[in-house]
């Protein structure tokens, strides 16, 4: 009886499954991960795995329960049918109502049984496997913020986020379904055929022989659909990137006539897309048919022979039924085994990666506390001496820099992009160390120099000025550990942020969004400005924005760098004239080379690079320009 | 089955999961209440899919029937050989071969008939995703830029993608969900054929499972939209605290933000729990159900056997169609289950193909001439939503001048020259080139005469020739010479494949200078008559840039262009000087530096300057 509900479970089973799978391969696609390292062997990944979550094994004890209870809940039926038929009904005394009843009574309660233990086993399996999932995805994005800055581009950094996110989320969706598949059908498959050698081990035999076709058969279909699947994969991300192209230029194509062109380009990758489902169905599709059919054989095989044979395989009748009952409850766990089997290779292709993050090496290692010095108090020089850089890929990027910078000083660094300026800044303040010399600040090797000391003495501005989802005072005090209300407000007057601060309706408490999003980008660096200021740094880098900014905000900032360099060191990454003229050194970085180092009269006289840089400067930004007749304030500029 | 219906929860969350990354906070707001009932609307989404592509749907739903007809055929053929080949004394052998090529036969009809319906449905399903996808693709082609100016790229991609994913996921199930109503039918009445009393247990135990299954759906409905906030909001930290990793190490904030991390996974995690024990409460139970009532029949039936009253193969059929009818009842549980979510989906879909585009202006006869164009704004007036962008603005430009546009950030600039070049309507006033209407001016000639060089420089993901030449009747000589106008001669011969080359998400990245310099390029190779650029020139080498201009003093084009930088406005004939919507003052650079306003906001942008490309 059990081969009808079998094959329709598993059908419906597969059909809503099918959408799952589907889903997990259109979301994997958005992260366009490679697929380089998705061949890890299954076992090596499993090794790996049980290690890194030591809980895992103490849940072993769970999953087999779970598994026994639930095969043991699937095997009682043919069973059951079995004595029933041939004690109760059948058998030599004809219809014994007292066998029956005893029989139904203690099936019911091994039912009751099995059904309150398998709950609370699977509950158990639930709650472990949760919380090893905290601790993977705590532990990964714990690693990836320990690990040096200098290698994070901005799509280096949206993998790596995917690690924690979409990755660790495959692995959830695959622990409470997939996972369940793995555990439960082969204990039930062991189990089934135990059953059936109980009852004959040659038709056992006949059975085994028979399913052996089906190995080399999924084994094929797999292999097809992992191909497809990886194909539709491609595609999603064809018609989403085609598709971003139709929204991001949509004022291109609008404004140059190029919807007709563009409209070819988008019918074709969605039609291709649909192709590569579709096709990625086939396989999906036969898969069940096939199992089903070869059960059949095998079923067919069992009735011949056991009827055939009856006396010699010394097989009651109810033997014989249950016998067959047994032959269709292979189905369900084997086709079940063959449709979870890509949505495994997911799982184990995410966690993969997801090892593969916390494999990676923490390159700025932080001293021991033993070891470890601090800086001293006040302005911080600092000297760079044989210094060379390598990203870990590619070339050096730094060579042979010689520089000296005096505590107390003002240094702008010029040069083209890509001229070494932001690994220089970065070495200065230990986001990466040199391949090669030796950065001194303070006197002191930043290589020994504590972690706390040096995030109190140096502190880098980035230009993009990102702030947490907080409100203003809030960003600014995150400036030092322990900072007040009043020390924020302290910073503010101090750079003369006042005025800016008041054109918010709700001043320093004013929320500045995801990312600090609700501020313009001028506006976000005026916060991390104040923030730096609160720190009191002795050797300050700052990042000054490229972007363009609206005209009030920029005097804001001018005037705000100005006052946060008095009383320390400050290195500047100058994208404005005016930084390079104030400035005591310039530091002229070409080719990852310090190319020329003075200041800026004398390296104008010295007509090299720097002169040639600041003549076509002059060019374009100063004609005729006089000052305004009074310098307007702030707020006056506010109201233009 | 209960597995898969965890999976199917699961896709759902992990596919929303994907999208709340995306969209933000747009994914965690609950849809708004309609009063139109779900079933209804989700009776509407299946019927267009009906309608759009009948004959899948319908090869799906004949073979739905095949496979109930040859599952019950399935369970017949083992009740008769129980009774007439297993049980019976002398039983001829032929029987036992009989049987035995009656299961193959079974198997093999059951098997073309899941492969007619999943086949036949999933072409069904994704060519009515392929419908939806196209249909809305072409909407973002179509439709005009306010569109795009109010609706987030993300959002607008989600729709692309996940949404058209869960909409149609409500048809997966549909042909089996509607082939259930047959199976019951059909099973009772072999039940009762068995013996009245078998389809009796079955009229008990089936309403129970349907009302099992139907609480258990409405009480995990909760947690499960919970479970998918969690997951949001642990994606929203992991990728806040990433982007700013820079700023995290620099202010030594590594353990509070991983202990943010910690507790919204915690969050996750317990959600997670609540959900799996409400499923392992469920599962069991519903797996147990369709055992336990097995073994009533077989108590029952033991009894009936005795009394003559069925054979042991009655009985064998009885219990294996009665364990059959559960799964089917399940299945359109889950049918119900996606509804809402695939309803909603849905919504968000239509909420851009019910856009009406408007129709293109018939592509009358030429009426601007082959000479520079003139330009003659009068009174106009443009809003953005409740935002007033523009409000009177009046200019005439002369054929062949170049004016400079000059103005704080968010003074009108690009929404202007954005209006010119019919990217954005005029809500007052006019704008006339040559004396006509652009409103009386087809498109393609707008496109051919008028080109506006954006600031953010597209390039598509194809060859530096193609994104040049655009599909216009630009030359290879056109092509090449606008390039060398554009100062990007160089640097693209020195590409590996020269022109043919492939830039843009995949292909050869560029620098913001180089990009800027293409766009220029692009504008140019379609030989304009009125050129307007968006301050194009942002990221360009001064050097550079000067090249570049001076080239433009040489165009035989009426200039606009929106400068920061000096000299850029000093090669202007005149300067308009714009603030809060309007034209404020007009005249050359020199005449204009008498305003204090117009001084003050040059030399901010002397101050901006950048200093290194």
């Amino acid at each position: 009886m059990t081969d009808l509900t079998n094959r329709v479970d598993n059908d419906a089973n597969a059909d809503t499954t099918a959408g799952a799978m589907q889903a997990g391969t259109d979301s994997a696609a958005i992260d366009a991960h490679s697929d380089a390292d998705t061949n890890a062997k299954a076992m090596q990944v499993l090794r790996r795995g049980l290690r890194e979550s030591p809980e895992l094994r103490r849940g072993l004890g769970v999953t087999a329960a779970v598994a026994l209870f639930a095969a043991a809940g699937r095997l009682m039926v043919p069973i059951l049918t079995q004595l029933v038929l041939d004690h109760g009904v059948l058998g030599a005394s004809g219809y014994r109502p007292a066998v029956v009843w005893a029989l139904s009574l203690s099936a019911a309660g091994v039912l009751a049984v099995v059904m309150i233990a398998s709950r609370a086993a699977y509950i158990r399996l639930v709650s472990m496997a949760e919380t090893v999932l905290v601790n993977l995805r705590v532990r990964a994005f714990e690693h990836i913020h320990n690990l040096s800055l200098a290698t994070h581009t901005a799509s280096r950094r949206g993998v790596l986020t995917a690690r924690v996110t979409s990755d660790i989320d495959a692995l959830a969706q695959f622990i409470q379904w997939g996972a369940m598949s793995w555990i439960v059908n082969p204990v039930l498959i062991v189990g089934t055929l135990a059953a059936m050698l109980i009852y004959s081990w040659q038709l056992t035999l006949l059975v085994i022989a028979a399913h052996l076709p089906l190995l080399p058969f999924l084994r094929w279909v797999q292999r097809r659909q992992l191909t497809a699947y990886g194909r539709v994969r491609d595609r999603v991300a064809d018609t989403l990137g085609h598709a971003s192209e139709a929204v991001s230029a949509a004022a291109v194509i609008r404004s140059y006539g190029y919807t007709d062109a563009m409209r070819n380009r988008l019918d074709s990758a969605v039609q291709r897309h649909y192709r590569a489902q579709l096709s990625a169905h086939k396989w999906f599709t036969v898969m069940l048919p096939g199992v089903d059919l070869v059960s059949s054989l095998a079923l067919a095989a069992v009735i011949v022979v056991g009827v055939w044979n009856a006396d010699s395989l010394g097989l009651g009748a109810g033997g014989l039924v249950a016998f067959v009952f047994l032959v269709r409850l292979l189905i369900r766990p084997i086709s079940e085994l063959g449709e979870v089997f890509d949505h495994t290779q997911t799982a184990l292709a995410a966690w993969w990666k997801i090892i593969s993050v916390l494999d990676m090496e923490v390159e700025v290692a932080e001293p021991a506390p033993d070891d470890a010095e601090s800086l001293p108090s006040g302005p911080l020089g600092a000297e760079l001496r044989g210094v060379d850089f390598a990203y870990r890929t590619g070339g050096l990027v730094l060579r042979g820099i010689d520089v000296a910078i005096p505590a107390n000083a003002n240094v702008a660094v010029v040069g083209e992009t890509g001229s070494g300026k932001t690994t220089f800044a970065r070495l200065l303040t230990r986001l990466a160390d040199p391949t090669d010399g030796t950065v001194r600040v303070g006197g002191v090797d930043l290589r020994r120099v504590a972690p706390g000391a040096r995030r109190r003495g140096i502190r880098m501005v980035p230009q993009d000025g990102f702030l947490f989802a907080a409100t203003i005072e809030d960003n600014i005090r995150f400036g030092r550990p322990g900072a007040t209300a009043a020390d924020a407000a302290a910073a503010i007057d101090a750079l003369g942020l006042r005025p800016w601060i008041d054109t918010f309706g709700a001043g320093v408490h004013t929320q500045v969004g995801q990312r600090g999003g609700r501020l313009s980008v001028g506006e976000r660096q005026l916060v991390a400005l104040a923030r730096a200021q609160l720190s009191d740094p002795g050797l300050l880098v700052l990042d000054e924005a490229t972007s363009a900014v609206d005209p009030e905000t920029e005097e804001a900032l001018a005037a705000a760098m100005m006052r946060l360099a008095e009383g320390r060191t400050t290195v500047s990454i100058a994208h404005r004239l005016s930084t390079a003229e104030r400035a005591d050194l310039v530091l002229v970085f070409h080719d990852g080379r310090v190319v020329e180092q003075g200041t800026h009269s004398e390296l104008l006289d010295a007509s090299g690079v720097y002169s040639n840089l600041h003549k076509s400067w002059i060019g374009s930004t100063r004609r005729s320009t006089p000052p305004p007749s009074s310098p307007m304030t702030l707020a006056e500029l506010a109201e233009h | 089955m209960f597995e898969g219906a965890s999976a199917r929860h699961e896709g759902v969350e992990m596919f929303e999961g994907a999208s709340a990354r995306r969209e933000g906070d747009e994914m965690l707001q609950s849809p708004p209440a309609r009063p139109e009932s779900v079933a209804r609307r989700g009776m509407r989404l299946i019927m267009r899919s009906l309608r759009a592509h009948p004959w899948p749907h319908a090869v799906a739903m004949i073979g739905a029937l095949g496979f109930v007809f040859a599952t019950v055929g399935g369970a017949w053929v083992l009740g008769w050989t129980t009774d007439n080949v297993i049980i019976a004394d002398s039983a001829p052998r032929r029987d036992a071969v009989i049987a035995a090529v009656a299961v193959i036969a079974v198997s093999a009809a059951s098997g073309v008939s899941v492969v007619m319906r999943r086949w036949f449905l999933a072409m069904a399903e994704l060519r009515t995703q392929r419908d939806w996808r196209r249909g809305l693709l072409h909407q973002y082609l179509d439709l005009p830029m306010e569109f795009h100016r109010r609706r987030a790229a993300g959002e607008l991609l989600a729709h692309v993608d996940s949404d058209v994913n869960t909409a149609t996921m409500v048809l997966k199930p549909l042909a089996f969900a509607a082939s259930v109503m047959a199976l019951v039918l059909v099973t009772l009445a072999a039940l009762y054929a068995a013996h009245p009393l078998l389809a009796l247990i079955a009229l008990v135990l089936f309403p129970a499972l349907a009302l099992i299954s139907h609480i258990y759906t409405r009480a995990v409905e909760a947690p499960s939209a919970e479970v998918q906030r969690r997951v949001g909001e642990v994606s929203t930290v992991a990728h806040e605290s990433l982007d700013g990793a820079m700023v995290v190490k620099t202010l030594g904030r590594e353990q509070i933000e991983v202990q943010r991390l910690r507790d919204a996974s915690e969050r996750l995690r317990d959600e997670r729990i609540k959900v799996g024990r409400m499923r392992g409460m469920f599962e069991p139970l519903v797996d147990a159900l369709p055992t336990a009532g097995s073994i009533v029949l077989l108590l029952v039936g033991a009894w009936l056997v005795d009394q003559g009253l069925a054979t042991p193969g009655d009985l064998v059929l009885a219990a294996m169609l009665f364990s059959l009818l559960a799964m089917p009842l399940l299945v359109v549980g889950f049918f119900l289950e996606e509804m809402p979510r695939s309803v909603v989906s849905l919504e968000r879909v239509d909420s851009v193909l019910d856009l009406t585009v408007p129709s293109p202006l018939s592509a009358g006869p030429q009426v601007l001439g082959s000479a520079p164009l003139s330009v003659n704004i009068a009174g106009l007036g443009v809003r953005h939503g409740p935002h007033v962008v523009l409000n009177g603005v009046s200019l005439d430009v002369r054929a062949g001048e170049t004016v400079a546009l000059v103005g704080a950030t968010g003074s009108g600039k690009s929404t202007l020259l954005e209006a010119i070049a019919g990217l954005t309507p005029a809500e007052s006033g006019s704008i006339r080139l040559d004396g006509t209407d652009i409103a009386d001016i087809g498109g393609d000639e707008l496109h051919e005469k008028v080109a506006l060089v954006f600031q953010e420089a597209f390039l598509f993901a194809d060859s530096v020739a193609e994104n040049l030449g655009l599909q216009r009747r630009s030359s290879p000589e056109g092509i090449s010479a606008a390039l060398a106008a554009a100062a990007a001669e160089d640097f693209v011969a020195a590409l590996p494949e020269g022109q043919a080359t492939v830039v843009g998400e995949r292909g050869v990245t560029l620098s913001g200078g180089q990009r800027q310099r293409l766009a220029l390029a692009r504008a140019l190779a379609g030989d304009p008559r009125l050129l307007m650029l968006d301050d194009a020139t942002s990221a360009v080498d001064p050097v550079i840039e000067a090249r570049m201009l001076r080239h433009l003093r040489n165009l035989d084009a009426t200039v606009l262009i929106v400068a920061q930088r000096i000299s850029t406005i000093e090669l202007a004939d005149r300067v308009a000087f714009l603030s809060q919507g309007r034209i404020v003052a007009s005249g050359t650079h020199d005449e204009l530096l008498a305003r204090d306003d117009y001084r003050s906001l040059v030399s901010a942008y002397e101050q901006a300057q950048a200093a290194a490309p």
